[in-house]
């Protein structure tokens, strides 16, 4: 491989808290230096990215990839790609796949179709329960021994109080996160949207705030038992927003996500059945976004993660109750934190590319997240002024189920690298 | 041809007050048309209309088939069990295999919110909603507007109070959103499991008791209490909701002035509303159906591009 130099770009590096111009020099995979006036090896290519930010590749730390079981939708190779032409170099696949990625095989499965597809690296999220059934924990160590960084049931919420706690308890010894899908299904049973005016106008059952409420207050209440790590999962209210942030003061290990359509849109979306903005947990109303994006800012909501839930043309373009849940979401995320936090200044682009790399990296303690010098050269290189119109035709996920369809968005991902290798270049892919 | 009411009927939430104006006043002239020996007009000879019933109905059905038989549509009427639906057919694969016949028109009722217009949105045909989950059900209030009409000789101010389970009630979506554009004031009254959170937001004053709906209305639009709502959780028993929230002649003779009741059918005797309520001087509930006729040949009439002044040509002309 050879080396590279990434000349001229503005490098913010959220873990060492620098951003200004710079060049980047990038030999055997690695960052090599930072600065100005590098000398480079005979052999190296000089990349011209002025004008573009050049920072650590953004990490994913919740998406569906559907492989094994439901390749029609997509694959570990598409859901790569799809996430390295959205700018992130690692994602964490969410284990509700057909079967279950509850058994070291399963893990390894994963690994090994990453390995093959070669584009973002691929992190498998591990079943909390066997089948994800609720009542037996799986085997949290010959998980991890095969490469899983967390275990989750999401698509549904750890229900039983005492497995939540075991686990807990358990995913201690090797310190990892346990990510709850917080819901309270007796309160959401039949809900397809957000309880409130909206619902009341179109005659759809709604999910109260509290379904969610409920499952990260017991959640939070569970951590302070047990002492371990619960990570709690795209966050849609007010409410929770609350619970955490009195959770943090306590010194708690609770972290949280926020997933951008939850900082972008609100219930009223809903509107005219688009089934594109049907989710789970649902678009909730102003003051839940609101409250979202002052958690991101404030750091009470730890990082963006996308929730990235492909699904066939077919299985959304039907009736709004019999629908299912969830977007995808890998290649629009950037451009939705730029247009919905940076652009209105709530954020700070350094703020906007910490909650979604070195955050990441820091709450699922994954490699990335940073441009250390010797650190794997996990890089994504932008345009944040150029804008782009989202066309789903066009992208590389194999679904197109997005509620952003013709919206026009800042930020131009024009390159993409892990350990080095480029894995996308904008217009060549 | 576009219609003053545009390609589809929807729901009423989305019309102005003068859309729902004309549909009433169209309906007028049609409700002699079944008065008549011969009750047929050849407003819409030619058009074929099929009926597209996923969810049991029979009042709703043949108040459409009648409006539809007596303007000398053709029609054709499909339920969901014993057709492709049964087989796993998808709406909108259904939808289109009908269109791919030629229709004009598709009345639509369905279990789900939104059908309707998930329906309207993917065909050229005109969609007619006659029902669709608990969102609206904008003929049934239609004829709910027509028959206080009748009763009152206007809407303007009248104060008309929803009684029972608004929450699962798309005729009480539709009423609130008609009687609030022409001018009436709404109540909504109900144990609070049914009523939706937050409804006074729509503009409606919420009622706690049936004592307090009673005394503040001049009407009361009475809504079947589904049997199925106790299993869920929403009322204890049907024996407390009629001691609770019933209208019995108990409560009405307390009424500070005569209370016009309407009901949108099938009735629970003895549950929402006693027998000597349903069937006493002030029960309107069978003119409401009546009048259903007459809306459903009006909308119907409407939204093939009839013109409001040609709606029912005198009797005779008819007649070839």
């Amino acid at each position: 491989m050879r080396p590279f130099l990434l000349k001229g770009g503005r490098v913010i590096d959220p873990s060492r808290l620098t951003d200004g111009v710079a060049d980047v020099y990038v030999v055997d995979g690695k960052i090599e230096s930072i600065g100005h006036n590098i000398e480079v090896g005979l052999d190296a290519d000089t990349i011209d990215v002025t004008g573009r930010v050049v920072a650590p590749g953004l990490i994913d730390v919740h998406v569906h990839l559907r492989e094994p079981g439901q390749e029609d939708q997509e694959t570990i190779a598409t859901g790569a790609m799809s996430a390295v032409a959205g700018g992130f170099t690692a994602i964490c696949s969410m284990p509700n796949t057909d079967p279950v990625t509850d058994n070291q095989a399963a893990v390894g499965f994963i690994v090994r179709q990453s390995i093959r597809a070669a584009k973002a690296r691929v992190y498998p999220i591990g079943a909390v329960s066997l089948g994800q059934r609720g009542e037996q924990l799986a085997e949290f160590g010959e998980l991890v021994g095969a490469g899983a960084v967390a275990v989750s049931d999401d698509g549904h919420p750890v229900v039983s109080s005492h497995l939540m706690r075991t686990a807990l308890e358990y995913a201690k010894v090797f310190g990892i996160p346990v990510a709850d899908h917080c819901e309270d299904m007796a309160l959401a049973k039949g809900g397809s949207m957000h309880e409130g005016i909206v619902s009341t106008r179109m005659g759809l059952q709604g999910i109260p705030s509290a379904a969610e409420e409920i499952m990260v207050a017991r959640d939070i209440i569970l951590a302070e038992l047990t002492g371990g790590h619960v990570h709690l999962c795209h966050m849609s209210t007010r409410g929770s927003v609350d619970l955490i942030r009195r959770a943090k003061d306590k010194g708690l290990r609770v972290t949280a996500e926020a997933a951008p359509h939850h900082f972008s849109l609100t219930h009223d979306r809903v509107l005219g059945y688009d089934t594109n903005a049907k989710m789970n947990p649902p678009l909730r109303e102003e003051e839940d976004r609101e409250a979202i994006r002052q958690a991101l800012k404030d750091g009470t909501i730890d990082v963006i993660a996308t929730d990235h839930a492909p699904h066939h043309y077919d299985a959304k373009e039907r009736e709004f109750d019999e629908a299912p849940n969830g977007i995808i979401g890998l290649e629009t995320a950037l451009g939705l934190g730029l247009r919905e936090l940076v652009e209105p200044g709530l954020l700070s682009l350094p703020e906007l590319l910490d909650r979604m790399s070195t955050q990441p990296a820091r709450v699922f303690n994954l490699s990335g997240g940073t441009l250390a010098i010797g650190a794997p050269a996990d890089i994504v290189v932008f345009d944040p002024a150029r804008r782009w119109t989202v066309d789903p035709t066009l992208g590389f996920s194999k679904s197109r189920n997005t509620p952003f369809a013709g919206e026009e968005l800042p930020g131009v991902v024009e390159w993409t690298f892990v350990d080095g290798r480029r894995v996308y270049r904008k217009g060549s892919s | 041809m576009t219609s003053p009411l545009g390609k589809d009927l929807i729901g009423l939430e989305s019309l102005t007050p003068e859309q729902i104006q004309l549909m009433l006043d169209t309906a007028e002239p049609f409700k002699e048309v079944s008065e008549r020996s011969i009750k047929k007009v050849p407003a819409l000879r030619g058009k074929t209309i099929v009926n597209l019933f996923f969810e049991p109905s029979t009042r709703t059905r043949i108040s459409f088939e009648f409006a539809e038989k007596r303007l000398s549509a053709d029609t054709v009427n499909v339920a969901s069990t014993g057709s492709s639906v049964s087989k796993g057919e998808t709406l909108v694969d259904t939808a289109r295999n009908l269109e791919a016949m030629r229709i004009d028109m598709v009345v639509v009722r369905h279990s789900m919110s939104g059908a309707a217009q998930f329906l309207a949105e993917r065909i050229r045909s005109n969609v007619v909603n006659a029902g669709d989950g608990k969102h609206e059900h904008p003929t049934q209030a239609l004829l709910d507007l027509l028959t206080l009409r009748d009763r009152f000789g206007r809407l303007e101010g009248l104060k008309v109070a929803i009684c029972g389970d608004v929450l699962h009630s798309r005729v009480a979506r539709s009423n609130i959103w008609g009687l609030l554009k022409l001018g009436a004031q709404v109540g909504v009254c109900g144990p609070p499991t049914l009523l939706p959170r937050g409804i006074e937001a729509l503009g409606v004053t919420v009622l706690p008791r049936i004592e307090d709906a009673i005394e503040w209305a001049d009407a009361l639009n009475i809504l079947r209490l589904q049997l199925e709502r106790m299993q869920g959780g929403f009322v204890p028993s049907l024996r407390e909701y009629n001691r609770v929230f019933g209208v019995t002649s108990e409560r009405l003779d307390r009424a500070p002035r005569d209370l016009v009741i309407l009901h949108p059918g099938p009735m629970n005797r003895g549950v929402e509303i006693d027998s000597d309520v349903a069937d006493g001087p002030h029960s309107v509930i069978l003119p409401q159906v009546t009048n259903g006729v007459a809306v459903r040949m009006a909308v119907l009439y409407l939204l093939a591009g009839g013109s409001p002044d040609w709606a029912a040509p005198p009797a005779g002309e008819e007649t070839r």
